[in-house]
């Protein structure tokens, strides 16, 4: 299994913002996590890159025990993130961007000599990322010029450049506009073939037409687990979602 | 951050580097004793700027770097004979690099202003364990007697006592340095560092060992800052608590804030006008410190991003425009 969480719960102090969540992402495969505001999908998220540490319960990617490791080391074992704020090298350009991302799951990530800029593999992995993600033509621009829907799309980019088996994408729809996020939904349904991928995701729309299984979270646990169609008609889901039950119609 | 140097600091470069070489046809002995000073700073601020300027670690203990090699050699001095330069030399550069390893493991897990007082503090640790322990003389300094000099079997081959020869073996050295961080600066750990400067979190959710990079260029800038010190204390012959304080740090940094913080060569010419200020204030003043802050302070103001440039790596915020991409220029 690429990535297998099981029994995971983060506390901070008294409060707890996930209990007990177990889920899989297979290979191949769209994992979709939806939930109200608040019921724990960023903090899910952040507990699978490393970037918050568990409380208890146990990630493991690849078949191998993660759950001590920190966030820097994960990536290298393949695991890929997407910020659900964009979170870039705003004085570097869109190809640097990338190009660093290509270098660190590169061979040598740390060299001392030798140009960077220079490395034709590393450049030519960047650049098929770029395009893939659709920025071929601003490849040139600095990343805090881009748009906030192209900044999305670098992120992705970046996230393709570092070939990661795992793919955690954390809203990458949020604040884009309709024909942006169509973009977007298609270069995500093309990432699954050779990748496992969990998504957060807030359009309802986009979840279903993306996820191949479904988890719904609610206060830090999980309410519903399964296919898309069978967790939709599940009576605790739709009331979780009483405020909007149209999303569920 | 564009590396590719603009034709006109290209040619102001060899302009410099024309006038070095033949300094010694035209200067005497105490400008040229001068210039040797100006280019050990030089080196101390070119290895500072490799924490300060490309890793966003501003740091207040390189003080103690550059004193610690300079109490190396003093210790490792045999009484009045001369020191052999090419076992103290890398003794005293191991020793600075060893103990900004050890420094940097505690004070690099701590950012921005907390890292400044957390260096502050190991510096001054270091200064008061020189003063107040009897160590080399205590608060009193020690001499050291010879300048360094290498022996091949009984004859001696090279000695740095001669001004010319020291001037030389400066230049060549800091030609060296500046091409090392040059290297450094383009090369794939150079961007990795960057990055790590500007976003952090991003760096390592991509996969970089953030702790590992930043530990590694303040251990090569710790050691650069060494080579310095050795090369100051075999200049001035004598060794002193002070030489470890915090106002060496200090200075070195406004020379990195004159030069610009994202150039590898512009540190050199922050030490030529901070040292060349000191210079002609003190032949002129009684209270030249004073006169000299005063101008300090505005060359900081005035020039092009000034303290800006420190702000922005205390406040890991969202930061401005620093230098425009030609800025960086003369690398």
């Amino acid at each position: 299994m690429p990535l297998r969480a099981s029994g995971l719960h983060k506390r901070f102090g008294g409060v707890t913002a996930v209990a007990d969540v177990s889920l899989d992402v297979r290979m191949g495969e769209i994992h979709a996590v939806i939930g109200p505001n608040g019921a724990g999908k960023s903090t899910l998220i952040n507990l699978l890159a490393g970037e918050l540490f568990t409380t208890s319960g146990s990630i493991r990617l690849d078949d191998r025990e993660v759950t001590s490791w920190p966030p820097d080391r994960r990536a290298r074992a393949g695991l890929g993130r997407a910020y659900q704020k964009t979170t870039l090298f705003p004085d570097f350009t869109v190809l640097e961007n990338v190009r660093l991302a290509a270098q660190a799951s590169g061979s040598s990530p740390l060299r001392m000599f030798g140009s960077a800029r220079a490395d034709a593999a590393l450049l030519g992995r960047a650049r098929a990322a770029i395009t893939r993600a659709g920025l071929a033509e601003r490849e040139a621009a600095m990343a805090r010029a881009l748009s906030h829907g192209e900044q999305r799309q670098l992120e992705i980019a970046m996230v393709l450049a570092t070939e990661p088996r795992v793919v955690l994408l954390d809203e990458p729809l949020a604040g884009m506009g309709l024909s942006e996020a169509r973009e977007i939904i298609a270069l995500i349904a093309s990432l699954k073939a050779d990748r496992a991928i969990l998504l957060v995701e807030h359009d309802m729309d986009a979840v279903f037409e993306l996820a191949d299984r479904l988890t719904v979270m609610q206060d830090g646990r999980v309410i519903a687990s399964g296919l898309p169609e069978e967790v939709r008609h599940q009576p605790a889901v739709r009331t979780a979602y009483l405020g909007n039950p149209e999303a569920f119609e | 951050m564009s590396f590719r140097a603009p034709s006109l600091a290209q040619a102001l470069l060899v302009v410099a580097l024309v006038v070095a070489l033949t300094l010694p046809l035209f200067a005497s002995v105490y400008y040229l004793q001068f210039a040797s000073k100006v280019l050990i700073t030089g080196v101390l601020a070119m290895g500072l700027n490799l924490a300060v300027g490309q890793g966003g670690m501003v740091s207040l203990c390189h003080g103690a770097f550059f004193g610690v090699a300079g109490y190396i050699l003093a210790l490792a001095s045999p009484g009045y004979d001369a020191a052999p330069l090419l076992t103290t030399l890398p003794l005293a550069v191991i020793g600075s690099a060893a103990l900004a390893f050890l420094i940097g493991c505690f004070a690099l897990r701590t950012r921005g202003v907390y890292f400044i007082m957390v260096t502050l503090a190991f510096g001054e640790m270091l200064f008061y364990l020189f003063h107040d322990s009897g160590i080399a003389g205590g608060s009193d300094g020690a001499f050291i007697n010879a300048r360094p000099e290498i022996l091949i079997a009984g004859r001696q081959w090279f000695s740095l006592d001669k001004p010319l020869a020291f001037y030389f073996v400066m230049l060549a050295l800091t030609v060296v340095v500046a091409g090392l961080l040059t290297m450094l600066a383009r090369s794939p750990f150079g961007h990795a560092l960057a990055a790590v400067r500007d976003n952090e979190r991003r760096a390592r959710s991509l996969g970089f060992p953030i702790f590992r990079i930043r530990l590694s260029a303040f251990v090569i800038s710790g050691a650069l800052a060494g080579l310095a010190g050795y090369f100051a204390a075999a200049q001035f012959g004598f060794v002193a608590p002070q030489m470890l304080s915090w106002h060496v740090s200090a200075a070195a940094l406004v020379m990195v804030l004159i030069g610009g913080l994202r150039s590898v060569t512009g540190p050199l010419i922050g030490a030529l006008v901070l040292t060349g200020l000191e210079e002609v204030l003190k032949a002129e003043f009684e209270n030249w410190k004073l006169i000299e802050g005063l101008i300090v302070i505005l060359l900081v103001i005035v020039l092009a991003g000034g303290l800006r440039q420190l702000g922005f790596l205390t406040t890991s915020a969202q930061r401005e425009e620093v230098a425009p991409a030609s800025g960086a220029g003369h690398a």
